[in-house]
């Protein structure tokens, strides 16, 4: 489903992706992991065009990230979910959710607002329909955030750092959205901190450090035995608490 | 000067009604220029096409540099010698406030539209959308809702400064003013009633501007 391929990246000079290989298979959910300013986050806006890469390539679905044409198609097809939810701060919930169905798709306002209360329920929010996202808690916002990239019926869904912006009572409300995509059989990227919804829904943890992706492993193995030393500090750090 | 003389305001309120209505269509047809202009002059003042912005820049510092009334005395005698032909005071005015205008509006827009968080631009191009649309959906929106208190206190600043066209042989509102307050030789009566006028029209743009202000809080 997604073949990332020898992907590497510069700002300037400076190297913030060293030739990272990962393969993502349909319905696989991978968790992305490593220290802060590790190239998680890059790694993962470069799968759906947000920043471009140098060298490498990333196909989803068949279809090539770095060709113009195709990236467009592929802005369908792939849904985001931010660290800072980025809803829509002049729309209700349910204008988030269908501006990008009706303006992309051409679907009709009807056929969009359907699917709109179909979504909302799913992540729990039908109360909320038009409530604007200052009106929400972060939590919520960030339900509706989810509910937004799935209006596009994604094949794929990337999260980057989708809790850490979250007090830590909203955290369980984002993650059982999530781990209910997954059971779903949604293919999703991943990148988090949270380490138990790690261990409990991923398929394969990745971790990454220094814009390398160190070890790709089953997350049982990962967390009780890492390979590499990186990945044994790392984890002495986050689980040591 | 004697006691205050309310009737010879209301004698000549069709007079000054003539000089208010150039005033005012003065005003709206350079802040709908100016917007306009404005609107071009931000989008290639944001270009990552370094002359084009450059120029822009130049262009909104020379004429934040220069006096208004500089501009229309330009306008009014440099025009019809490229033209060729007599522009007529009305529509030189017009012009040289248009051109004024477009640098305040456009550095107002550009403002507006880079106080909107690029992760804004990246939502709406993660969900499929070209760029411009992001623009035209997602940015142009909250940037207008954002600047619309700065948009309209501009507006009101444009419409008192209608006044200076006088140099021109306009007879806008103050100078319809003007006028009569030398014929009847009643200043006082003339430039008490002049100024209430403008206070009433820019007190009541003012409060225009709050209300959108308390409304679009976020």
């Amino acid at each position: 489903m997604i073949d990332i391929r020898d992907v590497s990246k510069w700002y300037g000079a400076s190297q913030v992706l060293k030739s990272c290989s990962l393969e993502v298979s349909k319905g696989e959910v991978i968790v992305v992991c490593g220290p802060s300013g590790s190239g998680k986050s890059t790694l993962i806006k470069c799968v759906n065009g947000l920043e471009p890469f140098q060298q490498g390539e990333i196909i989803v679905d068949g279809l090539r990230v770095d060709d113009k044409q195709q990236l467009r198609v592929l802005g369908t097809r792939i849904g985001m979910v931010f660290q800072n939810f980025e809803l829509y701060p002049h729309l209700s919930a349910t204008g988030n959710i269908i501006l990008a169905p009706m303006v992309v798709l051409r679907r009709s306002r009807e056929e969009a607002e359907a699917r709109a209360r179909t979504l909302l329920e799913r992540v729990g929010l039908s109360e909320h329909a038009s409530k604007f996202p200052a009106q929400l808690s972060g939590g919520q916002q960030q339900r509706v955030a989810i509910a937004r990239a799935l209006a596009m019926d994604p094949v794929v869904m990337l999260f980057d750092e989708p809790t850490s912006a979250l007090d830590p009572e909203m955290i369980k409300e984002v993650l059982d959205v999530m781990s209910d995509l997954a059971r779903d059989g949604m293919t999703m990227i991943v990148v988090t901190h949270e380490m138990g919804f790690a261990r409990r829904v991923a398929d394969r943890v990745a971790f990454m450090d220094g814009g390398e992706i160190v070890e790709t492993r089953h997350p049982e193995e990962f967390f009780t035995a890492p390979q590499s030393e990186r990945a044994r500090v790392f984890l002495s750090k986050v689980l040591g608490h | 000067m004697g006691k205050f003389d309310v009737d010879v305001v209301i004698r000549n309120i069709p007079y000054l009604w003539e000089g208010l209505q150039l005033s005012f269509l003065l005003a709206v047809l350079a802040i709908a220029g100016g917007i306009f202009f404005g609107s071009l002059l931000a989008v290639l003042r944001m270009s990552s096409f370094r002359p084009i912005a450059w120029a822009a820049i130049g262009y909104v510092n020379f004429f934040r540099s220069v006096p208004l009334i500089l501009v229309i005395f330009w306008i009014y005698f440099l025009v019809p010698l490229l033209l060729g032909q007599a522009t007529g005071p009305f529509l030189s005015a017009v012009i040289a406030f248009t051109l004024f205008e477009t640098a305040y509006y456009c550095e107002i827009i550009r403002a507006g539209v880079q106080s909107i968080p690029k992760g804004q631009i990246s939502a709406g191009r993660a969900s499929g959308m070209t760029s411009a649309q992001a623009m035209r959906y997602i940015v142009m929106p909250q940037a207008f809702r954002n600047m619309t208190p700065i948009l309209l206190t501009q507006s009101i600043i444009l419409f008192q400064d209608t006044s200076l066209v006088y140099v021109v042989t306009l007879r806008d509102f103050m100078t319809s003013a003007s006028t009569v307050a030398n014929q009847e030789l009643r200043l006082v009566e003339l430039y008490v009633f002049a100024a209430a006028v403008y206070l009433v029209i820019c007190v009541a743009g003012s409060r225009v501007v709050n209300r959108y202000g308390r409304d679009f809080k976020r």
